[in-house]
This record gives structure tokens, C-alpha cells and sequence, in this order.
């Protein structure tokens, strides 16, 4: 008897998939997922989650939410990821703190795998959607993520 | 031969001995030139098909949306060096493709395309063509074994093992529908069908024998799921692995054109071939092509759906398939059909 119970899972289970990819024929028109790059070059979006280079946004007073603890440089598993960092004063309290240089990104050591991004306890680090990060000389590509001038926002700290 | 009385034209100016030769190579030459441009277009309706299955464009950059794309790749192809192994076969390396090309091609010409559109309407159509069609596996394992390498001959003897038992299937289902319509000649079995399609005529038995050509049809050309002779995961492509150049898009394009050719003998025998559906255009001349062209054309764009949906078989399964289910349901439905006709319970309008 399972013989034919077989037959009839089959057929079912066969024209089950069919139906799916059916869809998929019938909705391919405005689905499809295929980019015609260079063509559109001006429009072309990256989804959100795709992860392009490591970036520190800044806000309008050229300040950024990095406070130099270097949890993302541990984190790093390939070291691509250096913090030079220093001591200042604090005007407010007089006490000693530490705050970032320079928080140097090497993206041609990078492999994308978020750690830093993910170990940031401060969100001062996410990532970017760019996707033409070809350069023509290697040392474009070690970039210092935070600008010039720029120091942390207040508040960032405690 | 019926081709619109070329027979009598050639006859008014020339002796009869010359004007059927000439009859015979302008007709072979209109074949050629056309199935080589539809095996082109199948190649690239499946490309085509294939995209939209996957959500993709596929091809759109060779002319207008992409329709000198395989134009361009046969050019691109009959450019192409001409490679072979050492040690090969020469002689049998160089004769596989001409066998599956051939073939493929001289099963096209017992086509009834629409009334007076039919090259050569011999008495045993049917027959002829399961015939020719297993003589095209002759030449695939040729290529094979001509090659001198081991996932060719790996290729070819899967498709020994997959056509041979596979056949069995197509012409059992067609013998199904060959008690209905008691003849094999395809002109016959159209004429029989101005009663109503022969899926409709034999309801049940005809749907069940559709089913089973459709499947062992889809094993026949070879193509996925049941694409163990070409393998690309595991054998490479096969039995044609070591072709290239123009010996190569023999291979391939005997595939597509045997995939039409498939597909129209489904069209002659389950759906009423170059007939319009409860007649409606009967009364245009040519509009017959139309429909069986409309019909094949559904019938191929089935088999590409099959393709690219479902997952492949492993040989044991292929073969499981065939004998352990196709072949007893075949002949249990041999005989309903029969008992069918016996009683004389079929449909007709
Ligand atoms: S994404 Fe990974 S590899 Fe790249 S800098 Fe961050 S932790 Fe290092
Ligand atoms: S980017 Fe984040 S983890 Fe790295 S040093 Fe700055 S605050 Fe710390």
C-alpha cells in the first residue's frame, strides 16, 4: 500500500515545488535580483545589512562617539585595526582621560566579519555601503576614521 | 510528400527524376536552415526561462533584449579550435555528433505541421520516431568512447542505461494512445482528433499515459533531473566533455531540438496537434502552424520547468523510478486503455 501512497507523495510533493518556482517565473519581471552595474551606477543602493568598509560617523560638530577604550581593536582578529590614542586633562573634573588620536582602519586587511563593529561599546563604529573600494595604490586603502579636529561628543562617556 | 505541391512546380519544368532530387534537397535545406535557427532560439528561450525561474535577467545585452545572444555564441563557437585527445578514436570522435544531429534532425521531418506541411508522412510515423530517437544515443556513446576519457565513457554509459530503459516507458505510453487511435501514421492520428483531442478522448488512461511520456520524455533528452549523463557536479559534461568548437554545439543543439521534438510528438498525440482548439480557426490556411508551434511551445516551457525546479535523481533512483513505477503503472494503464476502447467509454465531441 505504501507503493502508492508514494505515488501520491510524489506527485504532490513535485507539484508543490512547482507551484513555488512558478511563482517565482511569474513574479521574476519585478523581482528579479539581478543588478545591471555600470548602467546603474548612480542608483544602485546596497541593502542594509551588506557590509562595505568600517566608518565613524560624524555628527555637524565634527564629533564622534569613539572614546578610545580600543575593545574594537582587541577585538580585531586580524589586527586590522590600530588606536592611537593619549592622555588629556579634563577641563571639568581635572582628572586625567584617555582620548583617541587617531583610530587607524586598514581595509585591505579587513575581512568584513563585524567583530569591531559588533564590539564597539558605543556605537561609534558601523558600516558602510559603499562598494567600489578599488584603489590603485595599497596605502589609500589604511584610512583614519576620525577626522580631523574632530573630539568626542559629550556625554559619550559616562 | 505534401509540401504545399512543390512536387508539381519542380515537375513543370524539369524530369521527374531531377525534380525529386531537387524536391528532396530544397526540403532538406528549408529544415536545416529552420531547426538550426529554433535550436538556436530554444537555447536561448531556455536561457531566458532559466533567469526567470531564478529571479534573474538573463541574457539582454546582444541585441534587443538580448536576442543575438546565441546567434553570437554560434558564431563565437564555429570560430573555435576544434580539440581533441591523444590516443582518441579519430574516426569515431569525429562521427558521434554527425549521429546525434542527424538523428535529431530526420525525426523532425515526419512532423505534420499543419495539413499540407509535412515532409515525409510515412505509415509507421510513431514508430519511426522512437526508432530514430534511440539511434541518437548510438552516437552519444560513441562520443563517449571515442574520447579516451574516463568521465566521457562514465557519461555515456549512464545514458546507455538511462535510454534504454527509459525508452521503454515513451513507447509503451505511446502505444497507449496508439489503441485509440489504431494507427501509427501521424497524419492519421491528427485526422482522428477532429473528434477531440486524444487526452480528452481516453480521459483517464490518455492523462496517465501523458504523465509518464512527459517524464520519461524529460530522461529521454537527458536533461536535469535526469542529467546523468551530463553531470556537471561530478562527470565534467559528460559524454561530450572533450568536444569543443562546432562538434560541440552539435551536442548541444541536437539536445534542444530533441527536447522539441519531444514535445511534439506530445502535441501530435496527446493534444491534437496543428488542430485549433474546438476549431476555432479552422477555415485560415496556416494558422495550423500557429497552434502546434503554440502547443510545443507549452509543452517545451513544461520541460524547462521541470528542469529548474526539481533536484536531480542518483542513478539506483533513476532507474528505480523507471522499472519499479513507470513500467508496471504503463502496462496496468495499457490495459484500461484497452478495456477503455473495448468498451467503447471514450469522450468524443
Ligand atoms: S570587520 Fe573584522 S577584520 Fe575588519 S576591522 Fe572589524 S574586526 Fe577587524
Ligand atoms: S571605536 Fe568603539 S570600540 Fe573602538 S575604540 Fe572607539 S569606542 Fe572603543
Amino acid at each position: 500500500m505504501s507503493y502508492f501512497s508514494e505515488i501520491y507523495d510524489g506527485i504532490k510533493t513535485l507539484l508543490t515545488g512547482m507551484s513555488v518556482t512558478g511563482k517565482y517565473f511569474l513574479n521574476s519581471r519585478k523581482g528579479a535580483i539581478t543588478q545591471q552595474y555600470p548602467d546603474n551606477r548612480d542608483t544602485l543602493q546596497m541593502f542594509d545589512r551588506f557590509r562595505g568598509e568600517v566608518v565613524m560617523p560624524h555628527d555637524e560638530n565634527n564629533e564622534h562617539s569613539c572614546t578610545g577604550c580600543q575593545k574594537c581593536e582587541l577585538a580585531c582578529p586580524n589586527g586590522s585595526i590600530e588606536i592611537i590614542w593619549d592622555r588629556v586633562v579634563d577641563e571639568e573634573t581635572g582628572k586625567k582621560k584617555k582620548i583617541i588620536d587617531q583610530h587607524i582602519y586598514h581595509l585591505g586587511m579587513c575581512t568584513q566579519c563585524g567583530l569591531c563593529v559588533d564590539a564597539c561599546p558605543s556605537d561609534a563604529i558601523k558600516w558602510a555601503q559603499n562598494f567600489e573600494n578599488s584603489v590603485y595604490d595599497r596605502t589609500q586603502l589604511t584610512r583614519v576614521l576620525n577626522k580631523p579636529g574632530s573630539k568626542v561628543r559629550a556625554g559619550v562617556e559616562e | 510528400m505534401k509540401i504545399l505541391s512543390i512536387n508539381e512546380w519542380l515537375l513543370s519544368f524539369m524530369p521527374a527524376g531531377a525534380a525529386s532530387i531537387t524536391e528532396m534537397v530544397l526540403i532538406a535545406l528549408i529544415y536545416l536552415t529552420v531547426f538550426a535557427v529554433l535550436g538556436l532560439y530554444l537555447v536561448l528561450l531556455e536561457r531566458k526561462v532559466a533567469a526567470w525561474f531564478q529571479l534573474r535577467l538573463g541574457p539582454n545585452r546582444v541585441g534587443y533584449k538580448g536576442m543575438f545572444q546565441t546567434l553570437a555564441d554560434a558564431l563565437k563557437l564555429v570560430s573555435k579550435e576544434l580539440t581533441g585527445t591523444v590516443k582518441a578514436d579519430k574516426f569515431l570522435y569525429n562521427l558521434a555528433p554527425y549521429f546525434v544531429i542527424i538523428t535529431a534532425l530526420m525525426a523532425l521531418s515526419v512532423f505534420p505541421f499543419t495539413e499540407n506541411l509535412q515532409a515525409f508522412d510515412i505509415n509507421i510515423g510513431l514508430f519511426f520516431l522512437i526508432a530514430i530517437s534511440s539511434i541518437g544515443v548510438i552516437g552519444i556513446l560513441l562520443g563517449g568512447w571515442g574520447s579516451n576519457n574516463k568521465f566521457a565513457l562514465i557519461g555515456a554509459m549512464r545514458s546507455g542505461v538511462q535510454t534504454i530503459s527509459y525508452e521503454l516507458s515513451v513507447g509503451l505510453s505511446l502505444l497507449t494512445m496508439v489503441i485509440l487511435t489504431g494507427s501509427l501514421q501521424l497524419s492519421e492520428i491528427i485526422e482522428v482528433q477532429k473528434n477531440g483531442w486524444l487526452i480528452v478522448q481516453g480521459h483517464i488512461p490518455a492523462m496517465i499515459a501523458f504523465m509518464i511520456y512527459m517524464i520519461s520524455g524529460t530522461a529521454e533528452t537527458n536533461r536535469a533531473p535526469f542529467d546523468m549523463v551530463e553531470a556537471e557536479s561530478e562527470l565534467g559534461a559528460g559524454y561530450h566533455t572533450e568536444y569543443s568548437g562546432m562538434k560541440f554545439a552539435y551536442f548541444f543543439l541536437a539536445e534542444f531540438i530533441n527536447m522539441f521534438i519531444i514535445a511534439a510528438i506530445a502535441t501530435t498525440v496527446f493534444f491534437g496537434g496543428w488542430l485549433s482548439p474546438f476549431g476555432i480557426t479552422e477555415s485560415i490556411p496556416f494558422m495550423g502552424i500557429f497552434w502546434f508551434l503554440a502547443k510545443t511551445f507549452v509543452l517545451v516551457f513544461l520541460m524547462m520547468w521541470f528542469r529548474w525546479t526539481f533536484p536531480r535523481l542518483r542513478v539506483d533512483q533513476l532507474l528505480t523510478l523507471e522499472w519499479k513505477y513507470l513500467l508496471p503503472i504503463n502496462l496496468v494503464n495499457l490495459v484500461l486503455m484497452a478495456v477503455i476502447v473495448w468498451l467503447n467509454i471514450t469522450i468524443q465531441f
